[in-house]
């Protein structure tokens, strides 16, 4: 299997060739990578196969990607989504 | 938007790739006919046949028949990666408008056959949002699809013979599971005189694996609580009573860093219902797509097989597929159809159905979960809506109905569009009416006009941003 490395907010994460980025890390020891718009709380991949929109994560700048569904590529940069992770846009 | 007035590329065209999708992609193909599989994986199987590149098939079921299946893809051409976020009728047929990455596409088809599959279906509980809690689905999916274990120590909870495999799964692929909590009592089940078709078996096995890791399977019993701050670090498990109420004083907590929960399943019907073909409920409590002897939808050229018009696991999903596909194949390419063959596939679907049925009535899901919620217990996971804020709408606002609550405080608003929180809305909106969950309930939480989301940038051309 080969190995490919892709950033998760700055650390280096290690991902078998294949892996969504939410199972690379999940596999790495993380369990969140989001926070929510409302009460702040944090979330990662719940239903696991694209539904629940849950696992939510920016990767190379685009928000609202389901880490769940979303192949790790090498030199990802990936991070963790706060809000709608859209906070930029506000004025 | 736009209508085509040519000739469809395609005669047939399939949704979805696992055991439905891929039996009628295979049949309809077999008659001639051109075939599109349209699947938002970069590889078939589904759910069921979830696999790794280069996966033997070890530890799979049926393997043989995925095999078999996937080599006959041949004749069709398998759209990859597509995922149709909008379906329309046409003179000719349908558009089906897909993105694939980045990308937007149309494809152009005479018939559709809609085998979508189905997700957990999910009862919220305390604690239920914390990282480290996965629908039992998504526990199989990190470990079929990726090969990743969700946790360390797992408990697996729900109800119905899917948390079997699940947990067998995960202890062969040595997680230490603490045990598997299943609500209802099955074991009346197993006298069942259809449960002598001989699936039965297949249960033996993972119960017998269960044992093997010293797995203790408890009946009656639930996760009704998680625990922990920024993950779960803990799971509350309780006893019940035959109405699912916590027996008192009977909750322990039991250390733990992932739990996997599923109370059944719910169809995916965004395509169906987008192009108008009736529902029912069906004994599970599931809305699901009517469908005739030829696995017809009402809306002509619509056909729907596999979990989309009736949960009923993979084997009833390959039967239902093949008569999809021999039906829709031999309608557009006008061949003549073999009755003897056809009418074999009828006898076996009735014979599936009927052990699903059996099935769906020994794990029914009892009102007494609707205890287990406290007040801040969220039932929309995406716009964070709470139990109490729910309860206000139908109390204080007067909602009636699910979409009046949707409408008043938002649960189904957000991105998965009431995916997870449809079912446990429509249960209490319907408890505080004093009525069951009804076919209205869900369907008024199930319209999903736009199916999947999709980006402006894929729509006008240009690349996401």
């Amino acid at each position: 299997m080969d190995v490919i490395r892709f950033r998760f907010d700055g650390r280096g994460i290690e991902a078998e060739q294949g892996q969504s980025i939410g199972a690379a890390l999940i596999a790495a020891g993380y369990r969140s990578w989001r926070s929510t718009r409302r009460t702040g709380q944090p979330r990662g991949v719940f239903c696991g196969i694209g539904v629940c929109f849950d696992c939510l994560v920016t990767v190379n700048g685009s928000p609202n990607q389901r880490a769940c569904l979303t192949e790790a590529r090498h030199d990802d940069q990936v991070a963790t989504q706060e809000g709608a992770g859209r906070d930029h846009l506000a004025g | 938007m736009t209508t085509s007035p040519a000739e469809p590329r395609y005669d047939v065209a399939v949704l979805g790739a696992g055991p439905a999708g891929l039996a009628a992609a295979v049949a309809a193909a077999s008659t001639g006919s051109r075939v599109a599989l349209i699947d938002s994986a970069s590889r078939p199987g589904g759910q069921f046949w979830r696999h790794r590149a280069g996966d033997d098939g070890t530890r799979q079921l049926h393997w043989d028949t995925f095999r078999a299946l996937r080599d006959a893809l041949e004749r069709v051409e398998h759209l990859a990666g597509h995922t149709v976020w909008h379906a329309e009728r046409t003179e000719q047929g349908f558009t089906l408008h897909t993105v694939n990455g980045g990308a937007a596409s149309e494809v152009a088809c005479r018939t559709l056959i809609v085998a979508t599959g189905a997700y957990d279906r999910q009862l919220p509980f305390p604690g239920w949002t914390l990282p480290g809690v996965f629908t039992a689905g998504g526990a199989q999916a990190l470990l079929k699809g990726h090969g990743v274990l969700p946790g360390q120590r797992i408990v697996v909870a729900g109800t119905g013979p899917f948390l079997l495999p699940v947990a067998a799964g995960l202890a062969e692929a040595g997680a230490r599971v603490l045990g598997v909590f299943e609500a209802g009592t099955p074991a009346r089940f197993t006298r069942h005189p259809v449960t002598a078709l001989g699936k039965l078996g297949e249960a033996v096995g993972y119960l017998r694996t269960l044992r093997r890791h010293r797995v203790p399977y408890r009946m009656r019993s639930a996760v009704v609580a998680a625990h922990g701050e920024a993950t779960v670090r803990a799971a509350g498990v309780a006893s019940l009573d035959a109405r699912w109420r916590i027996v008192p004083g009977s909750t322990r907590t039991l250390d733990c860093d992932a739990v996997a929960v599923g109370y059944g399943f719910t169809p995916q019907l965004e395509i169906p219902l987008q192009l108008g073909c009736a529902t029912r409920l069906d004994v599970d409590g599931s809305l699901v797509t009517r469908v005739d002897g030829q696995q017809r939808g009402t809306v002509p050229g619509v056909y729907v097989a596999g979990e989309a018009c009736g949960v009923g696991g993979a084997g009833l999903s390959l039967v239902e597929g093949e008569l999809a596909g021999l039906h829709a194949g031999y309608t557009t390419t006008d061949t003549r159809l073999n009755r003897r063959h056809i009418d074999r596939l009828l006898r076996r679907r009735a014979a599936l159905r009927s052990f699903a049925a059996a099935m769906h009535e020994a794990y029914p899901v009892r009102r007494g979960w609707l205890g287990w919620l406290a007040e801040d217990t969220v039932i929309c996971r995406c716009e964070e809506v709470t139990a109490s804020e729910v309860r206000r709408s139908i109390v204080d606002l007067g909602a009636t109905d699910p979409r009046a609550v949707k409408l008043y405080v938002r649960p189904g608003m957000g991105l998965c569009q009431g995916r997870m929180c449809g079912y446990a809305t429509s249960w209490l909106t319907a408890q505080h009416h004093g009525r069951g969950v009804r076919q209205d309930d869900l369907l008024g939480m199930s319209s999903r006009p736009i199916a999947q989301p999709v980006s402006l940038g894929a729509l006008s051309g240009h690349a996401d941003d």
